[in-house]
Parts: structure tokens; sequence; C-alpha cells
């Protein structure tokens, strides 16, 4: 730099060599040093920290292994060391014997081929559905969402429903109040109800007839054998009208948006039909009650239904909170704020003995039915957090090119936004499904007993009874429950890594 | 009803003369907007001809982004008129669409979506806007691909490309939706000096073919070039409107001169 104050310049004649980094930056030795002993300080931590590590893993494998009872029919075997005085270990063959027992709880020994179908139908699909390079996404997707839940269903229970009277009329009512839907689908929602506002009116009158049954107790008048009253009838006859007001304006008109809006509403009956005579069906299987499940069964069953049902919900939710609709919003908001405000063991609590106290007498939810709502929508609250998170991080821009390309609000969210903001959201979202997965535990304190409760329940067997009994089931169940969520937290960080495509310049 | 007054006090200022042979493509009368208390465009009337080229400056927080926000509904006006194509801009979300589809905007940021790729980017649009199919959207797609001279980064995520690459695929993005219009708030702001130039002649060649463009901008070499009005603006208002050649000779308000100065080195 002096030389340039005295008027001479300087040009380089000879590259620099580049040369290779020194030793002790490469190599084992190098990650050592630069991770492990870069200071004294640090030197001395790392030895302290290998020998807790060595401390506590030996104590494992001296409890699991080196002391532990192996083979053996009944509690004397695990009892026999301590007569001796020796250090007791695990008690295996109490494992051995109750195993079973962990996965399908009290579920009759003859019929548990069906829950390993599930089991392995459900493994199969889903690792299919994992692994990316296998094809036919879009199958999977619809067979691990629609077939699989309905398969399982029919052959865990037994299928064969028996629907009372006022069971079916409600769906159906339902079905034909959903037609309303179908102008609106067509021609958005200002212009829909315009088209429809005697339907609509007709369907007012509906709710109001329905409200007023509740309080007002009917005639009643045989139907076909049947004894229906004359509100039930006159609500059927009203939304009948409503639906084929709101159907016949679609199937007149020749807009395409109108002839697929019609088309999807038909599509959606007659796979709500489908469903309602599948389960209805009889196949023949003996009926097993919710009751009798348990164990690894129960587990599973809880944390994936609520797994899958609080997703989508929570997408919902939280693109609710984001709305400008200020209706929208404001329900979303009460929705999230009452469920996240209430403890998990409340919302159980809540289900299976206050529930009953509301509903009408004769109507009765299965018990393991209300603990998968109330966990599937206690989830969702969560869930919609989780995900409102991801859609924060979207910048502006992103919206507006969408906008600016002709997309509508659902296609902008399907296509632009919500891909990216479910990738950032992905850590969350898999936290709120491992700490599901081990909240599935409370539904024991109402009566139903999953993995936790049935490796609990085993050790009052007097034939087990020994000192080790519990440690050595508590040890299964924890190494259990960590081999499901440990999976799910490595698969969500290859994912993660799959889906990074921004942001990074690669290849240039 | 004191806009109503202040259009009709003001109403032929800022009209351009009608050329009898064009046909308008954009209207835009007596527009008000306010963000909040702050009346960010003040009574803007404007008529874009088909073909036109018009480049918009000013100093920042002039409303010159505002304004062409407006034409596609990315922002809404409180008062007066904006005619996009005949079609004019209201509540109505159906005629937002059309208006949308006919209109390509790109951005000073150029917003790509990161997660698809390049052709993706293109055919996204084309696919589900359209209603085209996936393989006629992908012919299209490389066709304006190649136009912009980047075919070849077809299969790469936007994160992977330069800035200028970037920008040149948003418009190639735009393009693929056959719009009739084009908007382009500041493409050049956010790039590199020797990456604004590819960008500036993809955008000249564009202009070269026909396309009614809108362009806020500070490249004045462009104006210069392409523009065939330059609109200035100022706190909102249009202040100053003229052809390229006199505008730079002979900017008639205090506000452009000085403006001009700061700019023109």
């Amino acid at each position: 730099m002096t030389d340039l104050s005295s008027g001479q310049g300087w040009v380089r004649t000879k590259d620099a060599e580049r040369l290779p980094p020194p030793p002790n930056m490469t190599g084992l030795t190098g990650w050592l040093l630069q991770n492990l002993f870069n200071s004294p300080l640090n030197s001395v931590f790392t030895i302290v920290g290998a020998a807790f590590i060595a401390w506590i893993v030996w104590g494992i494998i001296d409890w699991a292994i080196i002391h532990a009872v192996f083979t053996g029919e009944n509690r004397d075997a695990c009892v026999a060391g301590q007569q001796t005085g020796a250090e007791l270990g695990a008690c295996w063959p109490y494992v051995w014997a109750k195993f079973h027992q962990f996965v399908y709880g009290f579920y009759p020994f003859d019929q548990r081929w069906r829950v390993n179908i599930c089991f392995l139908v459900g493994a199969i699909a889903l690792a299919a559905m994992a692994i990316p390079s296998v094809p036919y996404k879009k199958w999977n997707a619809i067979f691990l969402l629609v077939i699989y839940p309905l398969l399982t269903f029919i052959l865990l229970t037994g299928g064969n429903l028996n629907l009372s009277l006022s069971t079916i009329l409600g769906i159906v009512g339902l079905l034909l109040l959903s037609a309303l839907a179908v102008p609106v689908m067509a021609f958005g929602v200002e212009d829909g109800i315009r088209r429809n506002r005697l339907a609509i009116a007709l369907a007012a009158v509906t709710l109001a007839i329905f409200l007023l049954s509740l309080f007002i107790s009917m005639p009643v008048i045989n139907v076909f054998g049947n004894f229906v009253s004359v509100s039930t009838l006159l609500i059927v006859v009203l939304l009948l009208a409503a639906a084929v007001l709101s159907i016949a304006h679609e199937a007149s008109s020749r807009d395409i948006s109108a002839r697929s809006a019609l088309m999807s509403w038909i599509g959606a009956c007659c796979a709500v039909l489908a469903v309602l005579v599948l389960v209805t069906a009889d196949f023949g299987l003996v009926p097993v009650e919710t009751q009798q499940w348990g164990g690894l069964l129960v587990t599973l069953v809880v944390a994936v239904t609520g797994i899958v049902a609080s997703l989508p919900l929570g997408i919902l939710l939280a693109l609710g909170r984001r709305s400008k609709m200020t209706v929208v919003r404001l329900f979303s908001v009460i929705f999230i704020e009452v469920w996240r405000g209430v403890p998990l063991i409340t919302v159980l609590f809540m289900s299976s003995i206050m529930l009953p106290l509301f509903l009408p007498e004769g109507v009765n939810f299965d018990k393991l039915l209300r603990a998968l709502v109330g966990t599937a929508l206690f989830t969702a609250a969560y869930m919609a957090e989780n995900v409102r998170g991801g859609l924060q991080a979207i910048p502006k821009g992103q919206y507006e090119a969408a906008q600016a390309l002709g997309l509508s609000y659902w296609k902008t969210m399907n296509l632009i936004i919500l891909p990216q903001a479910l990738k950032i959201a992905i850590p969350s979202i898999v936290n709120s499904f491992i700490s599901l997965f081990k909240d599935t535990t409370l539904v024991l304190i109402i009566g139903l007993f999953d993995l936790l409760g049935i490796v609990k329940a085993s050790f009052a067997d007097p034939k087990w009874v020994s000192p080790q009994t519990a440690s050595t089931g508590f040890f299964v169940a924890a190494v259990m429950f960590w081999v499901f969520c440990f999976a799910m937290s490595r698969y969500s960080i290859f994912m993660e890594r799959r889906l990074q495509t921004g942001h990074k310049r690669r290849g240039i | 009803m004191a806009q109503a007054s202040t259009q009709t006090t003001t109403p032929k200022v800022q009209a351009p003369e009608k050329n009898e042979a064009g046909e308008v493509a954009i209207q835009l009368v007596g527009v008000n907007k306010w963000f909040g208390e702050f009346h960010v465009l003040r009574d803007i009337n404007l008529a874009v001809e088909k073909g036109e080229r018009i480049v918009i400056c000013g100093p920042s927080g002039s409303g010159k982004s505002t304004l062409i926000r407006c034409i596609n509904r990315l922002e809404e006006h409180q008062s007066g008129q904006i005619i996009v194509d005949g079609i004019e801009l209201t509540n109505d979300l159906k005629r937002i669409d059309e208006v949308r589809r006919e209109v390509g905007m790109v951005f000073q940021h150029f917003n790509l979506f990161p997660h698809l790729t390049v052709l993706e980017n293109c055919t996204l649009a084309p696919i589900w806007v359209r209603k085209m199919s996936k393989a006629d959207a992908e012919t299209l797609a490389m066709k304006y691909l190649t136009r912009v001279k980047i075919p070849e980064q077809a299969k790469k995520y936007p994160g992977q490309l330069s800035g200028g690459q970037q920008q040149r695929v948003a418009i190639a993005r735009s393009l693929c939706m056959n719009p009739r219009i084009m908007l382009f708030d500041e493409p050049t702001s956010a790039l590199d000096p020797e990456m604004i130039k590819e960008v500036l002649e993809v955008m000249v060649d564009l202009a070269q073919s026909g396309m009614t463009m809108l362009c806020v901008t500070h490249e004045m070499g462009f104006a210069r070039q392409v523009a065939n009005r330059v609109i200035f603006m100022d706190q909102g208002q249009i202040v100053e409107q003229n052809s390229p050649l006199e505008f730079f000779k002979n900017p008639k308000s205090e506000r452009t001169k000085l403006f001009l100065s700061q700019i023109l080195h």
C-alpha cells in the first residue's frame, strides 16, 4: 500500500500456489481436534461426557443382558436370583409371555389374523407411500386415505353395523342438504345463492321445523311399517324439494362448471352411499367390541386416526384464521383457542362423561370413537398453528405472482402456498405428530388400554409378579414408543432434505 | 361526491389526445386510491392504446407501482373507473380473473415459485388456468424460454439461477399466458448491473413484437429506445407526460426537471 502512495502500481505476475489444507484440519484427527479436543476445557468435558455415556450404556447392558433372565415358565425364573442375593436383571420370559397382549390387548385369540392383516397391509402401503421411487403415489394415497380406513374398520370391528332409522334419515337429510352447495360450487358464492333462493328458503324452513321438533313432540304415523314422526317426514320432503330445485337448475344448464359441480356432487353422494352399504353389509366376521381392543393396536388406531384427521383439519383452520372473511376467521380463532386452552385429559374426560349427557337418548357413540374425535380435534388446533407458522413465512410476492397469473384462491393455496408452507412447517408438524403419538397413553384414564395401559395392567398378573417385572415392562413400552417416534423423526428429516429446492444454488 | 366534483373540474388536463386508428387497451378515469389516511393515487386519468409502450417514472413513493398494480387488481382502487381490455374492474371476482388472464405482470423481485422448476413455473398457469394439456403447455413454455434465451435452464430450480436469469424466467412465465398487456414493476431494480442488460434486451425484443407494455422503470435508456410515451408521476399524480424525445429534452414542469437532473448524470 505504501508503494501506491509513492506513485508505484503493482501487478501480480505469478499466481499464488494452491496448497492442500494443513493436516490437522482433515481426516479423523482433524475432526477430533476441531470438535472434541480444541481446548483444554473442552477436552475435560469430552472425557467426562464419554465416561458418563459409558456408565449409562454399561448399566443398560448389564441389566438387560448380563444379569437378565431369558427363559422360564413363570415368575419363579425371575425371582430365583433374589434368593441367592445376586444382582437382578430384566425378566424377559415375562415379555415373551405377554408380548401378544402388548400388541393386541384382549382382542380374541382366533380373530387376531384380522389385526395382522391390517398391520401388514398398512405397513406395506405406508412404506410404498414413503419411499419416493415407488410409483403410483396417487392411487396409493387414495388407497391409504379411503379404502384402507374402510378395510380396517370392517376388519377390526367386524362391520355389519346396525344403523338406526334416525341415523339413516339423518345421513340422507345431510346428503340432500349438501345439494345446496352445488350452485355455489358452480357459480361462486354470490351468484350461486342468487340463483338458488327458493331452495335455500326451503332449507331454512326445514331447519326451523327441525329445531321445533326438538322441543315439541310431533304425532307419529306409520310409513311402510316404520313409525315416523310427522316432522321427520316433513323435513325429508322439504329437503328433497330443495335438493331437486338446486340440482334441476344445474342439469338444465349447459355451463361446463355447472355440469362438473353436479357430477362431483353425484359422485360424492354415491361414495357416501357405498360406504354406508359396506359398513352395514354382513361379511360373516365375528363382531369385536372396541372394549376388547388394546395394546399397540389402540395406540396405533388413535395415533394414526389423529394424524390423518388433524392435518387436513389443521390446514383448513390455519387458512380460516388468515381468511379475509370475518365469520370464518372468528370461527377458526375461537376453535383453535378453545381446544388449545384445554388439557387433553379434560377433552377425553369431557368426551367420555359429558358428551353422553348432551346427546339425545338412544344415541350412543363408541368410547374409542369419542376418544378418536377428541384427540383429532385437539391435535387439529395445534396443527393449525404449526401450519399458520409456515404460511406466515411465505412472502407476499408469492401470492401476488399467483394472483397475477389468474390462479384462484384455492389453486393458489394448493399449488403455490401450501406446498411451500407445509415444507417449512414439517419440523413442527412432525413434532405434533410425535407428541400426539405419546399422548395416546392418556386414553387410559377413560378406560381404554393402550400400549402403556396394557403393560401396566399385566403387572397385576400373579403368575409374573417379580421385582423386575415392572421395570422390564416399562422398558419394553419405552422402546416400542421410541421406535415409532424416532422413525417419524428420521423420516421428517429425510423429507426436509428431499424437498429442499430453493434458496441454495447448486451446480453452477 | 367530492371525487365526482374533482373529476368534472379537471377532466382533460391529463387525458391524451386520441389516436384515430388506435384502440384503447387500458383506460383509467378519475382513479383515486388511499392507503388508510394516505391518498396514494390522486385523480389518475390515463388511456393506453393497443400496442403502445409506456414508461412510468418518478421518485420513490410517487405511486407508480401502485398505479400499475391497480390495473390487474393487486391493489383495489376506491373511486374512478379502470377498464382493461373492455372489462371494468369491480369487486366481481370473475371479471378480475378475466382481466388477470389477459394481463401479465413482472415483479421487481421476480416472485418465481421456488418449489417448482423453471419449466413448471411456466406451465403452471397455462395448465391450471387455461386448461391446456401438459404437453402443449411444455411446448409453449419452451418456446418462450427460448425467446428469453434460457431454454437450457428449464429443468433447474429458480434458486439455482442468477438474478437476470430469474427475471427472464419471470417474463417467460407471464408470456406463457399469451397476455395482451404486460406490466413491468421495476423489473431491473433488484439486479446487479451486469444483469440489467440481458433483461432489457428481452424487454426490447418484446416491445418490438408489438406488445402493449406499461413499465415502471428508471432505465432511461430503455425509455428512449422503446417508449411511445413517458409518464412522470409525483405525489400520487401524473405530473407530466410526453414523447421520450421531448420529455428528456424539454421537461416542462419544475418537478420533472429536478427529477431528471437527479437521475441523469
